[in-house]
């Protein structure tokens, strides 16, 4: 419990804890008017033409915001001293040595993906697939207000993103990771000397499979099968789906890459915590 | 009561008292208020007029002015900031310390910087996040939302680099941690797939970012010189970009 403490209280897992109050607020706070919308309609036009003045009306906003936020972050800076620990030393390594709270997702993924994936790709397409979000969306409802029932494939998508791939992953990382990046539940004190068995094996050995060429073959198929989802659901429903001609099918190779890209992910997780599967796809190249 | 109170106000307004301090009434019209934004040059990147529900705070959560606010709570504590610090292997945690334990108000004036800064990264994923439960990134304002994106990197890259500034522990080890992942680099960086016979720890993406093989003086130098005067630049110029496409795509996101 004292550990848990140390860890919430800690100076810099400050925002990690506020992030833990807000996002639920503001999930809480978007629902309910999603909701409302849904039940009363989208605002009509006349809504939208109401017009103010921004002076008084919009800066006097600002204003009120910006000393609120002014107040907090005073208090915040009063209370609470930024850290600052011994000088930099190459020599000693501190366990668990982890990146700043907002690169944990990241780092978090390092335990299921090889660092060219962990570090360089998957966030290179996550940065591709948020430019990419509005032109793969041709929904053209639900813009300027909340809504649930207009457009719940990209909500539901993005917010697995966002709040459970981004956020949960960071939280996770922050206060369930300790020494050897080891996973501790909030009431055990971290160990830096838990040993951890080493049994995760490659998803081709689960299969039986003992040879090296036929393991590079097996995750080559898996892998491709597994992208290969995309093109066949395409075939499958290309002649019955309005949505899909409308989509296109430039739109629609970029979605379903980077959809079942970003469920790669979770596949892997389930598979690494589930089966302790350690790679899918063991080439004399790289590894998946 | 009404009456009273209306009498008294004139009283003193047509005071000579009151009528020496102030030369004449404000004049509370349209005319007034739109001059007053058009004529300001803090005020003018607003139009003169917006819709209603833009005042709303439970639609905006004002997370893209927080934004902004934090923005340049951090630049003018960081101003302050450099004026006690030194980024050299040598000076830069002794100058931390410095600032810490003899400068007056130094403790609270790095704590402001900190802060403000992870009230940065929040606002700015917050914003995000609200910009796209609204759809706002939809037609016209596609591009604004790239934009976006690359203001949120931005974010991310000013902390990052902000983060090695105090030299200590804390710094060096995640700084190393952030940057290790760079030799994985596919063909660009020496422990990647693909990389060719050629790249080496010593001329990879990594060695781009850090100055040198591991994290050194040069790259305090180097993070330096990019938290101070790069990124600070091109965040600055793309904010603008950022504010004036608002602006032009309609301002703010409404039902249309």
């Amino acid at each position: 419990m004292e550990h848990l403490i140390a860890l919430v209280t800690k100076p810099d897992n400050v925002p990690i804890v506020a992030i833990l109050f807000l996002i639920p607020y503001f999930i809480w706070l978007s629902y309910r008017q999603a909701r409302q919308t849904d039940k009363t309609g989208v605002p009509s036009d006349a809504a939208l033409n109401d017009k103010v003045y921004v002076w008084p009306y919009l800066c006097r906003n600002e204003f009120i915001c910006a000393i609120i936020v002014m107040l907090v972050l005073g208090v915040w800076s009063i209370m609470i001293d930024a850290p600052l620990e011994e000088p930099s030393d190459p020599t000693k390594t501190p366990n668990p040595s982890k990146a700043p709270w907002y690169f944990l997702a990241l780092q978090e993924m390092l335990v299921y993906f090889d660092p060219w994936i962990a570090g360089v790709v998957l966030p290179g397409l996550i940065i591709a697939g948020l430019i990419a979000i509005p032109y793969i969306d041709i929904n053209p409802k639900g813009k300027g207000y909340y809504t649930i029932k207009e457009r719940p494939f990209a909500l539901a998508v993005f917010s697995f993103g966002f709040i459970i791939l981004w956020i949960v992953l960071m939280v996770m990382g922050t206060f369930l990771r300790g020494p050897g990046w080891n996973f501790f539940a909030p009431w055990e004190a971290w160990d830096p000397h838990l040993v951890v068995p080493l049994t995760n094996v490659n998803l081709s050995y689960l299969f039986g499979i003992r040879d090296a060429n036929t393991a590079n073959f097996f995750g080559f198929v898996v892998v491709a099968g597994y992208f290969a989802i995309g093109p066949i659901f395409y075939l499958w429903k290309r002649n019955s789906s309005r949505f899909l001609q409308e989509l296109g099918l430039v739109r629609y190779i970029i979605v379903s890459f980077l959809f079942l890209t970003m469920f790669a992910l979770p596949i892997k997780i389930i598979l690494r915590v589930a089966l302790k599967v350690k790679y899918i796809w063991v080439s004399p190249w790289f590894n998946i | 009561m009404n009456e009273e109170r209306k009498g008294l106000k004139e009283k003193i307004t047509n005071s000579d008292i009151w009528r020496s301090i102030f030369r004449h009434g404000y004049e509370q019209t349209g005319r007034r208020y739109t001059l007053q934004v058009l004529q300001n040059v803090w005020l003018h990147l607003h139009p003169p007029r917006i819709s209603r529900h833009a005042l709303n705070f439970r639609f905006t959560w004002c997370m893209g002015g927080i934004t902004f606010l934090m923005f340049l709570v951090t630049a003018v504590t960081g101003v302050l900031l450099m004026f006690y610090y030194r980024p050299t292997a040598e000076y830069a945690f002794h100058d931390v310390q410095y600032l810490e334990f003899d400068i007056p108000f130094g403790m609270l004036l790095r704590n402001m910087h900190r802060w403000a800064a992870h009230g940065m990264v929040i606002s700015v994923m917050l914003h995000m996040f609200r910009v796209f439960l609204t759809g706002s990134y939809k037609k016209p304002r596609e591009f604004n939302w790239a934009v976006g994106v690359i203001l949120l990197l931005v974010t991310f890259f000013l902390s990052f680099t902000g983060y090695l500034l105090p030299w200590d522990q804390l710094a060096f080890w995640a700084v190393t941690v952030g940057t290790n992942m760079a030799r994985a680099t596919p063909v660009l960086g020496h422990e990647g797939p693909f990389a060719p016979q050629d790249i080496t720890q010593s001329n990879d993406v990594r060695f781009a970012l850090l100055a040198g093989t591991i994290v050194g003086p040069s790259t305090l130098l180097r993070f330096y010189i990019l938290h101070c005067v790069a990124v600070p630049l091109l965040a600055s110029v793309l904010m603008a970009l950022h504010f004036w496409r608002v602006r032009k795509d309609g301002g703010i996101s409404g039902p249309l």
